[in-house]
């Protein structure tokens, strides 16, 4: 992550937008404009030299592209809006062209649909809960929501609880509103988190990397002791463990992992081991 | 005096139904026209150039969802909350099922040939739960032991004179 990578300057004081196909794992700022595998063709280096002859040069293949958090439509470009690494990921069937999304690191979450999130229960106001969860406005979660619920059969909430749950509603225009069901109605594990524990905060892009499918991190933490953890995605851990002293080094470990690397973690799990 | 002048009847008056029962049906077409225009000129709308959209082959998605794999959020280890255990099993490999492709044809353990002969024996022995005890004597048994269909029942012959 400490690398330089060094990109020319003269493509952001010309204008002068690049292919987002060569962009990929580099570092993108703000403002930059990204073309498409379709468009650069068209628009070649020099623009002087012999257009490639293409077979069906009338019918273009439009594959759908979805672009994802940190960029924008412009036209027919990317427009970049955060700064990070730019990534691409393949699809795997069908017909679209692939995802392109910007790695970027931040602290303050935006409630985004379909996210499951820890909140915390701040009021009771008749038949729903407020919920903060870190974002602009805290969030609505109805009574009803709740696996077995009905009028007569309210869930056990107080205030104060934590609460592991997603979103159905989460634009900048309207409040977000939350529920611990899912389409089908079951809970799946959603709902009150457990009494006990210790919830702290880290960045989201520390969630992400914890969260993916290969991460060394929980598979080395999983084999200290007997624990708990529940992440949310807007940045809040839960930990619990059988005494207070693991929980706490649990929480330290994720906290400084983030800034750790292989070796010093490797390091810290072996001296863990050894006591 | 008053057939020298016809009266003047009023429009709201023209409009009501007793009053149109008499009239042909074009002149009941042109005044519904007549009324749909004033409706329609009343209601406000916007004066600009039809502006053409533009078909977008790019979409938007907030969602990190979509771009990385990301495991379920709960997670337990080494028993500590077996419930959260059995959930990231089925989380985790709902994920992967709906990666990979269900091309699995179903082993039959029992052939569909064989299903059929025991089929045919079944509805006989069950068939004889339900028999009457008279019926049951119709109820033979085969060489092999297979139930034989029902005979016929022996009906009343009315004796002949």
């Amino acid at each position: 992550m400490a690398e330089a990578v060094p990109f020319g300057a003269e493509s952001l004081a010309g204008g002068r937008a690049r292919a987002a196909r060569r962009v990929l794992d580099q570092v993108v700022l703000p403002g930059e404009e990204l073309l498409l595998p379709e468009q650069e063709d068209v628009e070649g280096p020099g623009g002087a030299g012999e257009r490639p002859l293409r077979l069906n040069a009338g019918a273009r293949s439009r594959l759908r592209v979805v672009c994802g958090p940190g960029l924008r439509r412009c036209g027919d470009r990317l427009l970049v809006t955060k700064c990070g690494r730019l990534r691409h990921k393949d699809p795997g069937s069908g017909s679209s062209g692939g995802v392109y999304w910007v790695d970027s690191q931040q602290k303050r979450y935006v409630p985004v649909k379909g996210d499951h999130v820890i909140g915390i229960v701040t009021a009771k106001s008749g038949d729903i809960f407020k919920v903060d969860v870190g974002g602009s406005e805290p969030a609505s979660l109805s009574y009803l929501a709740f696996e077995g619920a009905t009028k007569r059969n309210r869930p056990n909430v107080q205030v104060g609880d934590l609460i592991y749950g997603q979103f159905v509603v989460a634009n900048k225009d309207m409040e977000p509103e939350m529920v611990c069901i899912d389409s089908c109605g079951r809970a799946n594990g959603m709902g009150v988190i457990g009494h006990d524990g210790l919830l702290f905060k880290v960045t989201l892009g520390l969630i992400r990397k914890l969260l993916a499918p290969d991460c060394e991190i929980i598979q080395e933490v999983g084999k200290l002791y007997p624990l708990e953890i529940v992440f949310g995605m807007n940045g809040r851990i839960w930990v619990k463990a059988k005494t207070i002293q693991q929980t706490l080094i649990l929480a330290n470990i994720l906290e400084a992992c983030e800034h750790m690397t292989a070796d010093q973690r490797k390091q810290i799990f072996a001296r863990l081991a050894e006591s | 005096m008053a057939a020298e002048r016809k009266t003047k009847l009023s429009k709201n008056l023209l409009r009501m139904k007793f009053m149109q029962r008499g009239l042909d049906s074009e002149t009941k077409k042109q005044l519904e026209e007549e009324e749909k225009k004033i409706i329609s000129e009343e209601h406000w709308y916007l004066d600009l150039p039809e502006l053409k959209e533009k078909e977008s082959v790019i979409i938007e998605e907030q969602s990190f969802l979509l771009c990385e794999d990301l495991l379920y959020g709960r997670m337990s280890f080494r028993g500590f909350n077996p419930e959260v255990e059995k959930l990231m099993l089925q989380m985790n490999a709902k994920s992967k099922a709906e990666e990979e492709d269900e091309d699995e044809v179903v082993e039959l353990d029992v052939s569909d040939e064989e299903m059929a002969r025991r089929y045919e024996t079944l509805v006989g022995t069950i068939g004889k739960k339900f028999a009457k005890k008279r019926d049951r004597a119709n109820y033979e048994e085969d060489e092999n032991g297979d139930i034989k269909p029902v005979k016929a029942k022996k009906m009343f012959l009315k004796p002949q004179d």
